[in-house]
């Protein structure tokens, strides 16, 4: 008996400015698709109750740490979970405030959708840009902008065509292709499961109906095989003589397919070998799809450790020592050129340093001005000279071997998340 | 401008159980890949059953890179560490089990009165052995939808030289880059089934076929019912005065210390009667079980914050 039948997993987030109605939007959702347990509900009600509150506020059931319900403000992401019966949905909700965003970028980076909310009262703000920027910068796919807090304009069509017109003049700025629109009142609950009866105008998919036929697959072309190894296993059990010379690498397929008898070079050695199996917890399998966790065995005997990727002999990424990125800087501490950082890419770390900042965006503006340095919440073009040399592909392209997170040793903290734009060999 | 077109391609994608094991297998490399001395927690309890599934996938046929350990109360039930000890046994893994009880011996566990719940002491225990064994990443069985303030923490949450969780504070999480990195005497703590709700669990043990201490499923036990709780009768919790004990068919949903797990009334005696049942049910796991933290709003942000898992 499978209760739930499978079509997949959606992660999606909710992001936009302060106050627009993301925890409540996610409440909401929660509460209209029977999510919410008794017990949970009573407990909300009951912190309601005791701040005062007439209704139940539904932001509650993600600004779970003490500090976010005593200021009525998300801090850092929340992930609730839910499903339809036909699919399984993580939701990260993510805080509007600016001094925040870095939290949002966690949220966004793992995110297959995006719902960008929009006060209708206010219309786009400029966290409103700078979410969408970023949404559109890690590359999410499906971006959806819900005019929230309908009720409070009279539930007119004319106020959401206007914010509809504003915010697509922006993203043809950005290159934004795929965006819906959608109103909807977070707290009465018009558009978000039930359609309600307040917005007879609009004819297109409620929120929920949008999520359900989301495509959960984070890309639609077809992307060359990619498997960093993360660890070796040599188990050299001496009472089982057959694992003697066993030697399996560990590790995510981050991209593309393989399948026993498969070509594969292994980098930076450039050395090449067969797949002599694929297997899983000792399993046998025929083939390794994206985001499976595998073991590779091969047919000849090479030194492979981890940070070393195996990928399909005819299409090899670009070794580098060399990266040009867009990097969101993360940090309180702002980026100081003179010093050397770390920088993480797949299963490989090296030491880096800026080569050049190229320019700086104006998240308003959408300009690019000359930048010494980057401050927290910045996003620029950052050129890195690398000790050791990474296996790249351009992030668009690839987001696992196009991705990296900047750290810095003294405190280990992760200070920027970086996107490689071009290659150089 | 069509947007979501299903027919537009055919791309093959995970079954959600099988994304959630391979991101879990992942996660768990990752601690083995980035860390010199992991431990995994292992109480017996389901949560962690899975986990040691998800060890088996990651590293055999070789051994696990890390010990087993569990912070034991002294008040647990005896089929569950009955259960801990043979499932080590029959991997052939090392269980270290450091107890709260020691920590009282040496005076750095103060119980208030003797019957108060020792869960939230095991914060102290844990401190000490990861000190003891100078373990600088503990793979834990937390899920994200057990409560408000796990729904908050990172895969890799980072702990300082004292434990503590700073929830304001947390390292930004990208993609799947995980940071695991710690100074000496900090500590990370690694949540590799982060993404996973009860109702996963149960149908991962139904998909692996795993084996469970058998008071997961339903059977008799001699109960009070207090305060709109199940209470179950033990030598460590009595009949109150003027109680009334009743024999009453129950299952546990998570199995913790005694003084402070509850179990449900249930007539579920196998795991796809569980699944059933955890599908339609309408009160959370803990909300349920748990008589510590209804205490509190925060109470277990707090524990958090003072080193618990
Ligand atoms: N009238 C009306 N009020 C709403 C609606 N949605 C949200 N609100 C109110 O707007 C306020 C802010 O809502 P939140 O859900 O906390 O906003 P948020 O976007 O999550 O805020 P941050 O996470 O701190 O950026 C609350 O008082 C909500 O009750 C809506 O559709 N209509
Ligand atoms: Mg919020």
């Amino acid at each position: 008996m499978q209760l739930i039948e499978d079509h997949g997993l959606l992660r999606f987030l909710t992001c936009g400015s302060v106050d627009d109605g993301k925890s409540t939007l996610i409440g909401r959702l929660l509460f209209d698709s029977k999510a919410i347990l008794a017990d949970t509900l009573s407990a909300i009600e009951k912190t309601s109750l005791k701040r005062g509150m007439q209704d139940v506020d539904l932001s509650l059931l993600t600004d779970g740490l003490q500090a976010e319900r005593e200021q009525g403000i998300t801090i850092d992401v929340a992930y609730r979970y839910f499903s339809t019966g036909t699919r399984k949905f993580i939701i990260a909700d993510a805080p509007g405030h600016e001094q925040y965003t870095r939290n949002m970028v966690t949220a966004a980076s793992t995110a297959n959708l995006a719902i960008i909310l929009v006060d209708a009262r206010k219309g786009v703000q400029p966290q409103t840009r700078r979410h969408s920027y970023l949404a559109h910068l890690v590359g999410i796919p499906h971006l959806v902008v819900a005019v929230n807090k309908m009720d409070l304009v009279d539930y007119s069509q004319q106020r959401f065509e206007e914010i509809k017109a504003d915010y697509l003049a922006f993203a043809e700025q950005l290159g934004i292709q795929d965006v819906r629109f959608i109103p909807l009142s977070a707290l009465k609950g018009d558009m978000v499961v039930d359609r309600g009866e307040n917005l007879p105008w609009y004819d297109g998919d409620t929120l929920m109906e949008i999520l359900e036929a989301a495509p959960a697959a984070h890309t639609e072309h077809d992307e060359p095989f990619r498997f960093p190894v993360q660890y070796v296993c040599r188990p050299q059990d001496s009472t089982n003589p057959e694992l003697h010379d066993y030697r399996g690498f560990m590790g995510r397929v981050e991209s593309g397919s393989i399948r026993v008898g498969d070509a594969v070079t292994i980098l930076p050695s450039g050395r090449t070998s067969l797949v002599k199996a694929i297997e899983l917890g000792g399993e046998p399998l025929r083939e390794a799809i994206t985001e499976q966790s595998v073991t590779l065995l091969l047919t000849d005997e090479i030194d492979i450790s981890r940070g070393d990727m195996i990928v399909k002999t005819d299409a090899l990424p670009t070794q580098t020592k060399q990266v040009d990125a867009t990097v969101c800087w993360l940090a309180e501490a702002p980026l100081d050129r003179a010093r050397t950082y770390l920088i993480r890419h797949t299963t490989r770390e090296t030491k880096a340093k800026v080569a050049a900042i190229e320019w700086r965006v104006d998240i308003n503006t959408l300009e690019r001005q000359a930048a010494e340095r980057l401050q927290m919440n910045d996003i620029a073009q950052v050129s890195f000279k690398l000790a050791q040399p990474l296996l790249t592909d351009a992030y668009a392209d690839n987001r696992g071997t196009g991705a990296f997170i900047i750290i810095d040793e003294s405190t280990n903290n992760t200070v920027g998340a970086g996107m490689i734009t071009k290659l150089a060999a | 401008m069509m947007l979501f077109n299903r027919q537009q391609t055919q791309l093959k994608t995970l079954p959600h159980l099988d994304w959630l094991e391979a991101e879990a297998i992942h996660i768990m490399r990752e601690v083995a890949g980035q860390c010199s001395n992991p431990v995994l927690l292992f109480s017996g309890g389901k949560d962690s059953i899975c986990m040691l599934r998800i060890a088996e996938k990651a590293f055999r046929p070789g051994r696990f890179p890390f010990p087993l350990m569990h912070i034991d109360t002294g008040h647990n039930y005896q089929e569950v560490t009955d259960f801990r000890d043979k499932r080590a046994a029959e991997l052939g893994e090392r269980l270290i089990v450091r107890s709260v009880e020691d920590s009282m011996k040496r005076g750095t566990v103060v119980l208030k009165h003797e019957n108060e719940s020792r869960n939230k002491h095991q914060s102290v225990t844990l401190l000490e052995a990861i000190e003891e064994f100078g373990f600088d990443a503990c793979i834990g069985g937390a899920r994200r939808d057990e409560e408000k303030a796990r729904a908050k923490e990172r895969i890799m949450s980072f702990r300082d030289e004292f434990g503590q969780w700073d929830p304001k504070n947390q390292r930004p999480e990208l993609w799947d880059l995980y940071n695991a990195r710690s100074h000496k005497g900090e500590n990370i703590r690694a949540f590799p089934i982060s993404n996973w709700t009860e109702l996963d669990v149960w149908q991962y043990i139904q998909l692996e076929g795993l084996e469970l201490p058998s008071i997961y499923f339903a059977h008799n036990r001699p109960i009070v019912r207090r305060q709109g709780s199940i209470v179950p009768v033990t030598e460590l919790t009595p009949a109150r005065a003027g109680e009334e004990i009743v024999d009453l068919q129950v299952r546990f949903r998570t199995v913790g210390d005694i003084t402070c797990t509850a179990p449900v009334e249930s007539d579920a005696d196998s795991v796809e009667k569980i699944i059933a049942e955890t599908a339609t049910t309408t009160i959370t796991e803990r909300g349920a079980t748990r008589l510590d933290d209804q205490a509190s709003e925060a109470a277990m942000e707090q524990r958090k914050k003072e080193g618990y898992f």
